[in-house]
């Protein structure tokens, strides 16, 4: 990561992942416990989830560029690829992997407020 | 005006009254409660289908910690502001000192005042690549303005703390 973090920006970067890991958040009783089992867990082990960047005509290129770099710690030449991706194309997979994980990188994109949303893959 | 990065600040300097005003407007202008299109721009949904869980969920936990998350921000860029309080009644020109450590609290209150600017009015892509409009015209003409001018700033803060990333 390059530069200085936002103000109050350590709760992101050295985010617990649990945290993000509602269904962990949201279990209190065994009895729950089973109901989240029943909604969540398969597509979140099994399926591959992507984030994507949409495109918006208020935030700059360069700051998009720097944003890449700093939440997936992209080199400048391919975090521009991305940037440039999103700019003509409308949208740019940047990252796949396990739900979890894509939900924080979402969460990160969101604290520098860029339109980023959580897509299964296929 | 004039920008120049110093030993361990930003320093904007020559600001005129009407410049200066637009900087005090930063703190104002981010705030996107009470406007629906504001609103559903800063707190972008996580998914593409709105009734997923996900978007619930993300209500709940994820929303209050990005709305503390812009609140700091914002918070330090007003306190910085408080150096051009004090003499709203003279036409000098003001300076306005940021110090390194704040300069990503800036890049986070002028993108959240420009987007929110751009969704309270609407703004077209056209009109968002429009840098030669005049500001003395409509109110949308001086919310053109205030949304190019804050990104002419980020733009500056940007090449200063992450030169590679602004290509210099």
């Amino acid at each position: 990561m390059v530069g200085p973090r936002l103000p109050g920006n350590e709760e992101w970067n050295g985010v617990d992942p649990s945290r993000t890991d509602f269904s962990i958040l949201s279990m209190a009783t065994l009895e729950e416990t089973e109901i989240q089992q029943e909604t969540r867990p398969k597509e979140g082990l099994d399926v591959p989830w992507q984030v994507v960047v949409h495109n918006d005509p208020v935030n700059l290129m360069t700051y998009v560029t720097m944003v890449f770099q700093k939440v997936f710690g992209y080199p400048r030449e391919k975090a521009e690829v991305h940037m440039l991706e999103v700019h003509q194309k409308g949208r740019s997979v940047l990252w796949s992997g396990v739900r979890e994980r894509g939900e924080l990188y979402v969460q990160q994109l969101h604290g520098y407020l860029l339109l980023a949303t959580l897509e299964k893959t296929g | 005006m004039e920008i120049a990065r110093r030993k361990d600040h930003l320093e904007i300097s020559e600001l005129d009254p009407f410049l200066a005003e637009l900087l005090r407007q930063v703190p104002t202008s981010a705030r996107a409660e009470g406007d629906p299109a504001a609103e559903a721009r800063i707190y972008s949904a996580p998914s593409s289908a709105p009734r997923d869980e996900l978007c619930s969920e993300w209500k709940a936990y994820v929303k209050p910690e990005l709305r503390r998350l812009f609140q700091t921000a914002i918070e330090t860029v007003a306190m910085d502001l408080a150096q051009l309080s004090g003499n709203e009644k003279t036409f000098a020109n003001r300076s306005l000192k940021i110090p390194e450590n704040h300069a990503e609290a800036w890049l986070s209150a002028l993108n959240q005042a420009r987007l929110v600017i751009a969704a309270k009015n609407d703004f077209t892509e056209n009109e968002l690549s429009d840098h030669c409009r005049s500001p003395i015209g409509s109110r949308r003409d001086l919310s053109l303005f205030q949304v190019n001018f804050y990104g002419f700033l980020q733009e500056f803060i940007l090449r200063e703390i992450n030169p590679l990333a602004a290509g210099d």
